[in-house]
C-alpha cells in the first residue's frame, strides 16, 4: 500500500493546525482556480479551504483514507460502478454554478454559488457515512449547516419540507443518458430535518475542496440517514408545502423510502441492515459491523420521529 | 473485472465485495463458456471444443466454491447465525446457494467413469446445468440495486444458448420427420439413439471423440 492510501490521524491533525494557520485559501476564491482541472482521476492538488474543526460534531473513528472516499462512490450520473465517477466526474465544470432558490420563502431566485458560500464558515465535521448498500465510511467533511443557509432564504409557516435538485447536463453527467435513473436526481427532506444542526451542506473534504466524483461544488451530507439522501451537485432548493418526490423513493417505492432513516431493525427487502461492512484498502478480514440505530446518531435526532412507525415509514 | 490484485496491487477501497464480485462473475462467465462447446462444436464441425466441456464445467463449480467461500468467510465473518438469517430472509442469497448445491452432483459426476456408469442417467442429470444457469442469472438479477443491464446480459446470452438446443432439436425433428415421410428414410441415427436414451449424448460424442483420438 502506498503511504499516500493512508492518513494517520495525527499526521492529519497537524496539517489542519497549518491550514488554519493561513496556509489555505479562501473558499470563494479556491474553489474557482480549481475548477478548470480536467485530467486525472482525482485532481493532483485540490486547493485547501480554511476552516475550524468542529469536535462536538464529530466522531471518534479513524476517518477513511483520501483515496478511499474518492474513488469508491455511488452518484449514478457519472455511471453505476462504484469507480466510474472518479474516471468520469472530471469533465463537470463547477464554476460558475447557481443554485436557484424558490418556494415557500420571502427571498427566492438564482445566486451565485460564492455569494452563498461568502458570509459562512466552515467547519470540519467527521461523520459516519452509511450506505443502504450495507457498507460505511467515516468522513471528514468541510461544510456549514444547511440551517444557515436557509434561514436566510426566510421560509414561510407553509415551508413543511425542502427538495432539492441535482444539475441536469448529459454533456457533463454521462450517466443522465441512460435510464437507470428518472433525471434530475431529487431528495428532500421535512423542514426540522433540514433545519437540525447535524444537517450539514458540503464544499470540501480532508481539508481540501470537494472533489466532483463526491459531489462538488454543493452537497448534502445527513448523517443518520442513508447515503443516497446526500445528493450531490446542487442546483435547486425549493421549499414545498408536500412531501416531494424523491428520485429513489420513486424509482422503486418497496425498497427506498423518503425518510431512509439508518434502521437496522428494517431490512431493505433483498438484504439485511443488520450490520455493515467498513470500507477500508486494508481490511478484508472482520470487517462487518454491527448497524447502529440512525447510524449511531439517535440521540440527537430519534426525537424527530416521536409517533412515527419506522417500519411503515422507511 | 480484471484478475485480482496481487502484491502492492489495491484490492480498492470494498476489497471484499471485489473478490465476491469478481469470482461470481466468473462462475458465470465459465458457465456460458461450457454452455457454449456445442453449438461451437455444431458451427464448426470440429469435435476439439468438447474436450474442453468437463474443465469448463469444473471450473464453474471451482469459482462458485470460492464465492461461497468468499461470502461466509470474508464477508459474514464465518458467523453462522447470520449466514443462516440472511439465506432464509433474503431469497437472492438462498437463489445462488441453491445454484452450488446442484453444482455438486454434477462436479461429482464429472469423470469418464461416472458418465459411462449413469449412461443415459447421466445427461438427464446433467440437464441441471439449464437450472443453475437460470438461478444464477436469477441471483445476480436480484441482488443489484438499480442497473440491470449486466444480469441482463447474461440471462440475454443463456436465453440465446438455450434456444440454439431447442431450435436445433426442433430442426432436426422435422428433418427426420420430413425424411421418413417422403422418402422413407430413417430418421437421423444420432436423435434417435438420444430420443430412446440407448447412449447418451455427451457420452456417444466423447465416444466418438475417443475414437478420434486413438486415430
Amino acid at each position: 500500500m502506498a503511504p499516500s492510501e493512508i492518513t494517520p490521524e495525527d499526521r492529519f491533525i497537524s496539517r489542519r493546525a497549518l491550514l488554519a494557520a493561513g496556509l489555505g485559501f479562501a473558499a470563494a476564491e479556491s474553489l474557482g482556480s480549481f475548477a478548470g482541472e480536467a485530467f486525472g482521476q482525482t485532481p493532483p492538488n485540490p486547493a485547501a479551504l480554511i476552516f475550524k474543526k468542529n469536535a462536538a460534531f464529530s466522531v471518534q473513528e479513524p476517518p477513511n483514507s483520501y483515496q478511499d472516499i474518492t474513488t469508491y462512490n455511488n452518484y449514478y450520473e457519472f455511471g453505476t460502478d462504484k469507480s466510474d465517477p472518479a474516471d468520469n466526474a472530471q469533465r463537470l465544470r463547477t464554476r460558475p454554478w447557481t443554485v436557484t432558490v424558490g418556494g415557500e420563502a420571502e427571498v427566492t431566485g438564482s445566486f451565485g454559488l460564492d455569494d452563498i458560500l461568502k458570509p459562512l464558515s466552515l467547519e470540519e465535521r467527521i461523520y459516519r457515512l452509511r450506505c443502504v448498500e450495507a457498507w460505511s465510511m467515516v468522513v471528514p467533511w468541510i461544510g456549514f449547516p444547511l440551517a444557515d443557509l436557509l434561514q436566510r432564504f426566510k421560509p414561510t409557516a407553509k415551508a413543511k419540507y425542502v427538495e432539492f435538485k441535482t444539475l441536469y447536463d448529459p454533456k457533463q453527467m454521462p450517466g443522465q443518458s441512460s435510464g437507470v435513473l428518472e433525471w434530475p436526481y431529487v431528495e428532500g427532506l421535512r423542514i426540522d430535518e433540514a433545519m437540525h444542526p447535524l444537517t450539514l451542506m458540503v464544499v470540501g473534504l480532508y481539508g481540501k475542496v470537494l472533489p466532483n466524483q463526491n459531489g462538488a461544488p454543493l452537497r448534502l451530507v445527513v448523517p443518520w440517514k442513508y447515503g443516497f439522501k446526500g445528493i450531490k451537485a446542487i442546483v435547486g432548493i425549493k421549499f414545498v408545502e408536500r412531501m416531494p418526490h424523491t428520485t429513489w423513493a420513486g424509482s422503486n417505492p418497496s425498497e427506498y423510502g423518503f425518510y431512509a432513516n439508518v434502521n437496522p431493525a428494517v431490512d431493505h427487502p433483498r438484504w439485511s441492515q443488520a450490520s455493515e461492512r467498513r470500507i477500508g484498502s486494508g481490511s478484508i478480514f472482520a470487517s462487518r459491523r454491527p448497524t447502529l440505530p440512525f447510524n449511531g446518531y439517535a440521540d440527537q435526532v430519534a426525537s424527530l420521529y416521536g409517533g412515527l412507525d419506522l417500519r411503515r415509514n422507511f | 473485472m480484471g484478475a485480482f490484485g496481487v502484491a502492492g496491487v489495491s484490492l480498492g477501497a470494498d476489497p471484499v465485495k471485489l473478490i465476491l464480485h469478481t469470482t461470481g462473475t466468473w462462475a458465470l462467465r465459465f458457465l456460458v463458456a461450457t454452455l457454449l462447446v456445442t453449438p461451437l462444436k455444431d458451427l464448426t464441425g470440429s469435435l476439439t471444443w468438447l474436450r474442453f466441456r468437463r474443465m469448463l464445467g469444473l471450473y464453474v463449480f471451482f469459482y462458485a466454491v470460492l464465492h461461497f467461500s468468499t461470502y461466509v468467510f470474508l464477508d459474514q465473518d464465518g458467523k453462522l447465525s447470520a449466514i443462516f438469517k440472511d439465506i432464509v430472509k433474503h431469497p437472492y442469497v438462498m437463489l445462488g446457494f441453491l445454484g452450488l448445491l446442484l453444482l455438486i452432483p454434477l462436479a461429482a459426476t464429472s469423470t469418464a467413469k461416472a458418465q459411462r456408469r449413469l449412461g443415459r442417467r447421466w445427461t438427464r442429470l446433467h440437464r441441471l446445468v439449464y437450472v443453475i444457469a437460470g438461478l444464477g442469472v436469477w441471483h445476480y438479477w436480484w441482488l443489484v440495486k438499480k442497473d440491470i443491464r449486466p444480469p441482463l446480459a447474461y440471462a440475454a446470452v443463456f436465453a440465446a444458448l438455450l434456444g440454439y438446443r431447442w431450435g436445433r432439436r426442433r430442426w432436426l425433428e422435422r428433418r427426420a420427420d420430413r425424411g421418413s415421410a417422403s422418402h422413407g428414410l430413417q430418421r437421423p441415427v444420432e436423435l434417435e439413439q438420444e430420443r430412446l436414451g440407448a447412449i447418451p449424448a455427451d457420452a456417444r460424442v466423447g465416444d466418438r471423440y475417443a475414437e478420434l483420438e486413438r486415430g
